[in-house]
């Protein structure tokens, strides 16, 4: 019988620790197919973040270093110039890289440095109990926004994919949404070309996911699908900013 | 062969870097140590390295580490204000255990201070400087070849711990012209097994400071504490006139480099006066100050502030009947030989007569 769905090697096989319905899972789950599609496992290093994902070392079958809160993307850089023959990723929440780390993304990406960038932006800081991110929506309720995000007192929520389209030294940036079978096929390329930028030494490749994080939102998977369907993508389109034809 | 040039204490410290095999510079402008980032730029590509100039010290601590994690010798360089900001990363290094030169041509403070010489960083250095309980080696020159000799030492005990260092030095030994003994570094091999290259033939490594379950990380914290404790092998010091002496006077760095003048002016007066000076900072030599504490019973500390390392020295030695006296000055001038060499005197006809 042939087989057509199997754990990628690049995983190790351990449960999750994310919350029911959570996207960071199904986000691993992709990069670790990448990883595996590529055949990159062996020269991979990846650089974890501090969010909900800090533990990327207990899933990726792949030498990790632990960067401070935001600083994923200078880390890499570090490791990218110092070891040039591997592959590496960072892989960052919102508070992590569009607060904290806002001047190393962007200068990374303006350096046009050989990474890809795996940005997961669920609109909360999830690990530290669901606080306002600059992500959040106009309106959104969050601990530090009991009463809805105040455009007037807190700004508007970032637009990161759209922010670092512009930079000359980027090549590759895209969003991507894995709510629903087709987003989720349609995140799988787009991931895809952001590995092949580097593996090509083409160029800094980033794909920003739109996240469900239920326990935050106080939603049941379901609902948290049908919210990033119906509040998020409407404000954080979906596609390719740069890089169409890379 | 050693061949002599004249150069600037900061370039003393690229080159003996560049000599000691490290191939990445990350820095961000700050006076008084940009001859370091300048020969870097220049020097670094023409043996193959990589020189970045980084958004912030934040960023530039951070790609050192990240450079460190794969092996590569990696140094960074900033002054007082940029020291600060790079304290969270130098947190991360130490408890990840992965090494990195950080020199600190410090200047004064608090706030943006002034560019002028100061040794107002001493406890941030010794001390940790960032959160959690860690010590990063700490080596104090003293002139413009102590700053390329203790570069290439950096480099070897920083490998050795896999631990950051930190060369505290200030503007005076950044700026200062001296003439420079070159010389090849002797290559050393140390163990890395823990460098991240991928997987290839292995198992996956990690280089983290977190650990959440119980009872990890009270032994990741009494794991890093021994080390420090085994860092006490590399003690360094250096003493003049001891033999016969009544009062010692203890500095560091560019101030303990006047002092070894104003001393001498002193002996030539009759006055047994001898000076220590320690050249590891962290470790700080307790044992050999109290060593010495058992025959000579007066102590003199002198910094460039308002009363840091002071405090080592009376650790080391305020016991029993010793006194230890402080003189210092906080930044805007640099003393003169002649005055320190009356400031002695004074604290010499107090406690001697
Ligand atoms: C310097 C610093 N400040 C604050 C924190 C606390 N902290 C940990 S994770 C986090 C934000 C996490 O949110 P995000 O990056 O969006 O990731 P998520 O958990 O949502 O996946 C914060 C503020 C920290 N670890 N370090
Ligand atoms: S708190 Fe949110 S982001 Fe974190 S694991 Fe749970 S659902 Fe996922």
């Amino acid at each position: 019988m042939k087989q057509v769905f199997k754990r990628p090697e690049a995983l190790i096989d351990v449960p999750f620790h994310f919350c029911p319905g959570c996207h960071h899972g199904i986000v691993h789950r992709l990069v670790a197919e990448c990883i595996d599609r590529y055949g990159l496992r062996e020269k991979t290093i990846g650089v974890a973040s501090v969010g909900c994902s800090v533990f990327l070392y207990d899933y990726f079958y792949v030498d990790v270093v632990e960067a401070p809160h935001g600083r994923a993307a200078a880390v890499a850089t570090g490791v990218k110039r110092a070891c040039p023959e591997s592959f590496v990723f960072t892989y960052q929440g919102d508070g992590d890289l569009a607060a904290i780390g806002t001047a190393e993304i962007i200068h990374a990406a303006n350096r046009g440095e050989l990474l890809t960038v795996v940005f997961v932006n669920n609109a909360v800081f999830g690990m530290t109990g669901g606080q306002m991110a600059p992500t959040t929506l106009a309106g959104q309720e969050t601990t530090t926004t009991p009463s809805g995000r105040e455009t007037v007192t807190n700004g508007f929520p970032i637009k990161m994919a759209e922010l670092l389209s512009v930079l000359p030294g980027t090549t590759f940036v895209a969003r991507a949404a894995v709510n629903n079978p087709k987003n989720l096929m349609r995140a799988k390329k787009l991931l895809r070309k952001a590995f092949e930028v580097q593996t090509n030494n083409q160029g800094f490749g980033f794909v920003e996911f739109l996240s469900a994080c239920p326990t935050n939102w106080k939603m049941s998977p379901d609902q948290a699908n049908k919210w990033v369907a119906e509040e998020m993508i409407p404000y954080f389109p979906l596609g390719i900013f740069k890089g169409e034809t890379v | 062969m050693t061949e002599t040039v004249l150069v600037k204490g900061n370039e003393a410290i690229a080159m003996g870097a560049i000599e000691a095999g490290c191939r990445f510079y990350f820095g961000y402008p700050i006076t008084p140590q940009n001859e370091i980032p300048e020969y870097m730029s220049k020097h670094l590509p023409e043996v193959g390295g990589t020189f970045i100039q980084a958004e912030s010290e934040i960023a530039s601590i951070n790609m050192l580490l990240g450079a460190s994690a794969t092996g590569s010798r990696a140094m960074t360089s900033s002054s007082s204000p940029g020291i600060s900001l790079k304290q969270e990363g130098i947190s991360y290094l130490c408890g990840s255990q992965i090494p990195g030169v950080i020199v600190n041509m410090s200047r004064s403070g608090p706030g943006l201070g002034g560019i002028s010489p100061s040794q107002g960083d001493y406890f941030q250095a010794t001390r940790g400087g960032g959160h959690g309980d860690y010590r990063t080696i700490v080596l104090a020159p003293h002139s413009v070849q102590e700053n390329y000799d203790l570069t290439m030492k950096a480099f070897d005990l920083s490998d050795k711990y896999r631990n950051p260092v930190m060369i505290l030095g200030d503007a005076l030994l950044g700026q200062i012209k001296e003439p420079l003994k070159i010389h090849k570094y002797k290559k050393k091999e140390f163990s890395k097994d823990w460098i991240l290259t991928g997987t290839k033939g292995r198992e996956p490594r990690l280089l983290k400071s977190l650990y959440l379950s119980e009872g990890e990380l009270t032994e990741h914290n009494w794991m890093l504490s021994k080390k420090y404790q085994r860092m006490k092998r590399s003690i360094m010091f250096e003493t003049h006139f001891l033999e016969g002496s009544k009062l010692v006077v203890v500095a560091f760095g560019s101030v303990a480099r006047i002092l070894k003048t104003s001393v001498q002016m002193v002996r030539d007066r009759g006055m047994k006066v001898g000076l220590f000076r320690p050249i590891t900072l962290f470790p700080f030599p307790y044992d050999a100050l109290e060593r010495i504490s058992l025959s000579i019973r007066n102590f003199m500390a002198v910094e460039l502030n308002t009363g840091q390392m002071v405090e080592d020295v009376k650790l080391a030695v305020g016991h029993k009947k010793n006194q230890v006296d402080f003189y210092g000055r906080p930044p805007g001038s640099i003393p003169s030989p002649d005055e320190l060499f009356n400031e002695i005197k004074k604290i010499y006809k107090k406690r001697i007569g």
